[in-house]
């Protein structure tokens, strides 16, 4: 999860980071409350949780708070990559000798930390690198003895850099990965770490990302912050039908209906496991179809769950038919999966044996599981049909129906289980 | 085989879990039998669970077993994981496999630091585990053993893969082609694992059953190119085929999918970057799973062929 700027300089300052005088604004009014405060010339910064800011005009230099506020009244109302400002950061403007950057990553190969340090502050690391790698230092840390200070001064000084300017620095990068392990930061990230006229060393900007799944060990910082429980931080907002997806998934504990994500297709997915489901959203795009929605189930979820799922994917505007398919399944019974997704159709008064394209879910208590798709006419498959045949019949379904010819007869039952149990639709 | 074999003796710990209790059934019913000497939950020292003893520590099961145990599984909520883990390195256990999902990096790389500093492998975390055709399997990989011997066959490929569950639907597309499996891993989906490809590589190639690799990836990270890596610079014997999955997750930068360590958050673990490296290597990138097997066979035959 992503820290708003001025959330992100909290962090640092309770690290002991010293940052410069600033305040958040939600108004014209504060942002002058502030500039006033600040007795100076000031920077006006958007709090949006995305990059390109200055380019879409949501940095701005003021003079006076008469400027301030104006300034700040624009910015607030200003859309930046789909997002509005949560507010503005009103920051004094420092007289700055030099900027450095700072910042700490995993490396998941050497899996450890490893923090990048640069003398050429203030502009993208990955443009430094590419274009001065001889201006970036990295070093890499252990995370089970102690961050000790030595190890950010051997970076830092990797560089050339002595004198007072070495002695000042190095605190600040050890205080940075001390932060970044102690709050669980996937990204720790100070840039323009800045060297001020007088010598002092100051943050003028931060961005800090917290793993998720950091989140319950992290709740005192968080609720320090203001960091609701209800703001997932995501990349993008969750949509409504998303977030409708997560009230299912958190309808009881067993298993997983869920991770349920927005498309604008005509064919619905109820699709699992992880990398079950990132097979079958390919496969069916690589056939020319086009998903409703990702999702995955996973974990042996509840009749009830599985339903609601189901449920929510058929009622969406625009679905056409459903596709429920996974790998094979060692957990999650074939059984339970059927008896939701039939559930789901025939309470939503749908034939099932229309409604579900296909149903293709191998593994545990699938002999259970095909006898009742069959008794519903439902078009099955085992194992010996690939996830990729699966994906593509459920394609070609939805293309006959929608190219406007009459609609097809229920498919007869895939006869790959070699059963012939009766059939009756209901 | 690698990693495990018919003598390999391992614990459970969280063993009293709904999850753990069915794993355990699984492993002693699977292959050759699991040797699961023990159990540890604190608390419940004493309880067995489908025969096996209950431990509080990890050192009583120790004791109690008389000789040093090879293995664990680990399986306890994520808050307790890392004491888990550690408790079983100090106690000499030399592989552990941390089914738990949803632990921070941060303790699993300390996990993973503190295994190098003992000489110890860890697979996982999030990952379903090992598993040796007809002989063993460590973990809830593949399912009940009536299950688990439906997908799995013994033969030549090493299987290696960042979902559990597609571990098994690789391995049984191989086994209905009459391609059987060294040992399958399932080296989880996080971020940081503790055994990726390139660090398994090595025992794949010196093991003389395995003559081919098939891997299952996904967007997110670093480790296809540091296979990629591996194989150019080890003049490997085993050809490799790939799959990967989330092709679509490249028009979608900043957002998980499928596992924890699924994403796209730069220009360099997107899907299209990592096959282009993939495929640089020499590593064949199968479009759909189906045609695995026949790559795999085709491989196999050169090389049986070049030797010849």
């Amino acid at each position: 999860m992503r820290f708003f700027e001025y959330e992100s300089r909290a962090i640092v300052a309770k690290a002991g980071i010293p940052v410069t005088k600033h305040g958040l604004a939600k108004s014209a009014l504060e942002a002058r409350e502030i500039a006033e405060e600040i007795a100076g010339p000031v920077v006006i910064k958007s709090q949006v949780l995305t990059g390109g800011r200055m380019k879409a005009g949501g940095v701005q230099f003021a003079e006076t708070p008469d400027e301030a506020a104006g300034h700040a009244e624009r910015v607030l109302e200003l859309e930046i990559g789909g997002h509005m400002p949560r507010g503005v950061l009103v920051d004094s403007r420092a007289a700055v000798k030099h900027e450095y950057y700072a910042g700490v990553v995993w490396d998941g190969i050497r899996k450890l930390p490893v923090m990048l340090f640069s003398d050429m502050g203030g502009i993208d690391i990955e443009e430094v690198a590419e274009q001065h790698p001889d201006h970036v230092a990295r070093g890499h840390f252990s995370t089970l003895r102690p961050f000790s200070d030595w190890q950010a001064k051997q970076l830092i000084a990797s560089l050339g850099i002595t004198g007072s300017t070495l002695n000042r620095l190095t605190p600040v990068l050890a205080k940075l990965a001390r932060l970044f392990l102690q709050y669980d930061m996937t990204l720790a990230e100070i840039n323009p770490l800045s060297e001020l006229e007088g010598g002092a060393i100051v943050a003028l900007d931060a961005h800090m990302d917290m793993e998720n799944e950091a989140r319950p060990r992290q709740q005192a910082l968080l609720r320090e912050l203001g960091v609701g429980d209800e703001e997932t931080r995501q990349a993008r907002e969750a949509t409504p039908f998303e977030l409708a997806g997560e009230e299912v998934d958190a309808q009881d504990h067993r298993g997983v209906a869920g991770n349920v994500t927005e498309f604008d297709g005509n064919l619905g997915l109820v699709i699992g496991a992880g990398g079950g489901s990132l097979t079958l959203f390919d496969a069916v795009r690589a056939h020319g179809g086009h998903p409703a929605n990702y999702c995955e189930i996973g974990g042996n979820p509840s009749v009830r769950k599985t339903c609601g799922l189901a449920k929510l994917v058929l009622e969406k505007p625009g679905v056409e038919r459903i596709a429920v398919m996974m790998s094979i399944v060692s957990n999650t019974r074939v059984d339970i999966v059927a008896r939701g997704v039939i559930k789901a159709c025939l309470e939503l008064g749908f034939d099932p044996a229309e409604k579900i394209a296909i149903f293709r879910i191998p593994g545990a208590w699938e002999e259970e599981g095909f006898k009742i798709l069959e008794k519903y006419g439902i078009d099955y498959a085992d194992r010996s049909v690939s996830l990729d045949e699966a994906a593509k019949r459920a394609v070609e379904k939805i293309e006959r129906s929608s190219i406007g010819q009459a609609k097809p007869e229920a498919e007869p039952p895939h006869q790959d289980a070699g059963q012939d149990a009766p059939r009756s639709t209901p | 085989m690698i990693l495990v074999d018919e003598n390999t003796t391992f614990i459970v710990q969280g063993i009293t879990g709904r999850e753990a209790v069915n794993l355990t059934r699984e492993c002693l019913d699977y292959g050759r039998g699991a040797k699961i000497v023990g159990g540890v939950t604190p608390g419940r020292r004493g309880r067995d669970v489908h025969g096996v003893p209950v431990f509080d520590t990890v050192a009583q099961a120790v004791e109690d077993h008389g000789a040093p145990i090879d293995g664990s599984v680990v399986t306890v909520p994520p808050a307790f994981t890392k004491d888990a883990v550690f408790e079983a390195l100090d106690n000499a256990i030399k592989l552990v496999v941390i089914v738990t999902e949803r632990i921070p990096r941060g303790d699993v790389a300390q996990m993973v630091e503190l295994a190098r500093e003992r000489d110890a492998r860890i697979i996982g975390p999030n990952c379903l585990g090992i598993i040796v055709p007809d002989v063993i399997k460590m973990g809830g990989i593949g399912g009940p053993a009536r299950d688990a011997a439906k997908s799995y066959s013994p033969g030549p490929v090493g299987v290696i893969s960042r979902s559990g569950g597609m571990t098994t639907e690789m391995s049984s597309t191989l086994t209905a082609a009459g391609l059987g499996q060294s040992t399958a891993v399932s080296i989880g989906g996080d971020a940081i694992i503790g055994s990726s490809y390139a660090e398994l590589m090595p025992l794949f190639e010196a093991d003389p059953q395995t003559e081919a690799i098939v891997i299952y990836t996904e967007p997110g990270g670093r480790m296809e190119a540091e296979l990629a890596r591996w194989v150019t610079e080890n003049d490997s014997r085993l050809p490799i085929v790939a799959f990967m999955a989330g092709r679509f997750m490249d028009e979608m930068p900043g957002m998980s999918f499928g596992h924890a360590g699924t994403i796209v958050e730069g220009k360099e673990d997107t899907a299209t970057e990592k096959i282009a490296r993939l495929a640089e290597a020499g590593i064949v990138v199968a479009e759909e799973i189906s045609q695995i097997p026949g790559i795999v066979a085709e491989k196999i035959a050169a090389r049986a062929a070049a030797a010849s």
